[in-house]
């Protein structure tokens, strides 16, 4: 089985927001109508969103370390905004997993946006119904598109590339290597809702120096510090072979 | 939560017109078990036509609810997962026995179905009310596990909530029918009153142990797991978002602690002891029209502050990810 999903590198995303501003392009631009913005220019300004880019401080000064940290729907395995959906609007799909709204279906209850403890869940304003990410499904599988580019707008715009897109069902994918070998985790794992997107963790580049490293071997007299021309004894020049 | 006024009114409306309704037929059987003289068949159908002006405004409220109330038939069709589905079907089919139930009342159609011990004559009104209970029954637990059923809201997950539904609704509606037997000088009137008192003495303890239940709340979800980072000192900066989004509207009341905590005290008051302390005082003195008009209106507006503080107190855990503009 497939399960399509994001996995998003923490170490690497600089919160640029360039996926933000790509999802919103590229889902209001598309088939299922627009993603409606009020004030969009002035004071308060709102709108719809399927991403977000949220910053978070961890730590205490000077021991902090700023998080930029995208945030859209996760396609959870056991999405527990499906079953509640009175509609049938909001489904996960057996082909790929992803989880969907029908905006023809959808009521605008809000009841969903209530099941998930996300919050990926965001209702048109002006629509009147229950919108999230698509994971670009109507870009996906778009034969018009080179292979390259049928991608979600977000990962195409990443210029980090801290967005990787694949199938974690699939052990050797791009996504399921990455979430092995650089520790990959799911977001709120005490509901069980077994998140498909993953994030990778901060992973800090250290150098180790070996002891050896620190004392030169070849300095027999241990004598460290500026040589001074006038200072009797022997240099180095006198003692070594070279 | 914010708390959506529309479903306050949904749940407080229904709940009166289905305890309305029990009262009414509990009444019936009582009477043909103690021996207290028949009451009319108009006596039942007034009943029910008021216990379902009570569904039908409920009905009208949850439209409010809807961003697309057009499309509400569709809400019918999950059934099999969705309790908000559930309730959608079995709140139209209250209605229907209810009416049904009035109906059959109002033409005075009541033959005899089957014999019982209890009932040697168990008539046709008494067998499509029984049905009508255990419809009120599924509507009451429907209307509670579409809360109770969300796990991570922890303040609802709790099996008291589908019962503070059920004993809310059942006393509300009992207040309700003791003022309507009073102002049909119907014999029932000391039961109904009684009865009333015993409901809300009754979901005063069950609303006690959810308030002492949810003060001792210990939430699964941090900001550590929220976004996987293990540092006991996490800080949002920014949500992505400066003028708001339905995130913060939707799970966000934006009241200061202080109201919570007045509106709290307010329908502890509402509620429970005036509503009592007027029935009791109504039970000496029954001709006071408006002992039984305070008790429900009182007890009616207490509800509606107590759906208020029910949705108002429930921390959403995606609140973790909007904690600052």
């Amino acid at each position: 089985m497939t399960q399509l999903a994001l996995v998003i590198d923490l170490n690497v995303c600089v919160g640029c927001h360039a996926c933000v501003t790509s999802c919103k392009q590229w889902n209001t631009s598309g088939p299922a109508g627009a993603m409606s913005d009020d004030n969009p220019y002035a004071a308060e300004p709102t709108g719809t969103f399927f991403n977000r880019v949220q910053t978070f401080e961890v730590g205490q000064y000077p021991h902090t370390e700023t998080i930029h940290f995208p945030k859209s729907c996760l396609h959870c395995e056991d999405a527990p905004c499906v079953p509640v959906c009175p509609t049938g609007a909001s489904h996960k799909r057996e082909e790929d997993g992803i989880v969907l709204v029908d905006y023809n279906k959808c009521i605008g209850c809000g009841y969903c946006s209530w099941a998930c403890p996300y919050g990926a869940r965001e209702l048109d304003e002006h629509e009147k119904v229950m919108k999230k990410c698509t994971l670009c499904v109507d870009r996906i599988y778009d034969e018009a598109l080179p292979e390259a580019e049928r991608k979600p707008a977000c990962v195409l715009a990443c210029p980090t590339s801290a967005r990787l897109y694949g199938d974690v069902h699939d052990p050797n994918s791009e996504v399921s290597i990455a979430i092995r070998d650089e520790g990959g985790y799911a977001l709120m794992p005490e509901w069980g809702t077994q998140p498909a997107n993953h994030y990778l963790p901060r992973r800090k580049t250290r150098k180790h120096y070996h002891e050896d490293e620190l004392v030169r071997v070849d300095n027999p007299l241990k004598k460290e510090g500026p040589l001074i021309a006038d200072e009797k004894g022997p240099f180095l020049e006198d003692v070594t072979s070279w | 939560m914010n708390p959506p006024y529309s479903v306050i009114f949904l749940t407080t409306l229904i709940g009166a017109g289905q305890g309305l309704f029990l009262a009414l037929f509990f009444g019936q059987t009582y009477i043909l078990l103690e021996d207290i003289p028949l009451e009319s068949g108009k006596f039942y159908a007034i009943g029910s036509l008021i216990a379902l002006v009570f569904l039908i405004g409920g009905l009208i409220a949850s439209f409010f609810h809807l961003g697309r109330p057009e499309r509400a038939w569709r809400a019918a069709t999950q059934w099999r997962t969705s309790w908000l589905s559930r309730e959608v079907i079995v709140l139209p089919l209250f209605m229907f026995f209810v009416f049904l139930y009035g109906v059959l009342h109002y033409f005075d159609i009541n033959p005899s179905v089957f014999g019982t011990a209890a009932f040697p004559e168990t008539g046709l009104t008494i067998v499509v009310g029984s049905v009508g209970v255990a419809v009120c029954i599924a509507l009451f637990i429907c209307t509670g596990m579409i809360y109770a059923c969300l796990k991570f809201l922890q303040e609802w997950h709790t099996p008291l909530t589908p019962i503070n539904y059920t004993l809310f609704g059942m006393a509300s509606g009992c207040t309700l029918a003791a003022l309507y037997t009073q102002q049909q000088q119907s014999h029932l009137l000391g039961h109904m009153t009684v009865w009333a008192i015993i409901l809300t003495l009754a979901v005063f303890l069950t609303r006690s142990a959810s308030l002492i239940r949810n003060r001792r709340i210990k939430y699964k979800s941090t900001l550590k797991t929220a976004i996987g980072v293990r540092h006991t000192h996490i800080q949002q900066k920014a949500q992505g978002a400066m003028g708001g989004s339905y995130n913060t509207r939707e799970f966000f009341h934006g009241k200061k602690a202080s109201f919570l905590k007045s509106i709290k005290w307010i329908f502890m008051i509402l509620v429970f002891p005036v509503p009592v302390a007027l029935l009791t005082a109504a039970l000496f003195n029954q001709d006071a029209t408006i002992l039984f008009v305070m008790a429900f209106a009182v007890q009616y507006i207490g509800l509606i502050a107590e759906r208020w503080f029910f949705f108002a107190q429930a921390r959403h855990p995606q609140n973790l990810y909007y904690q600052t503009i």
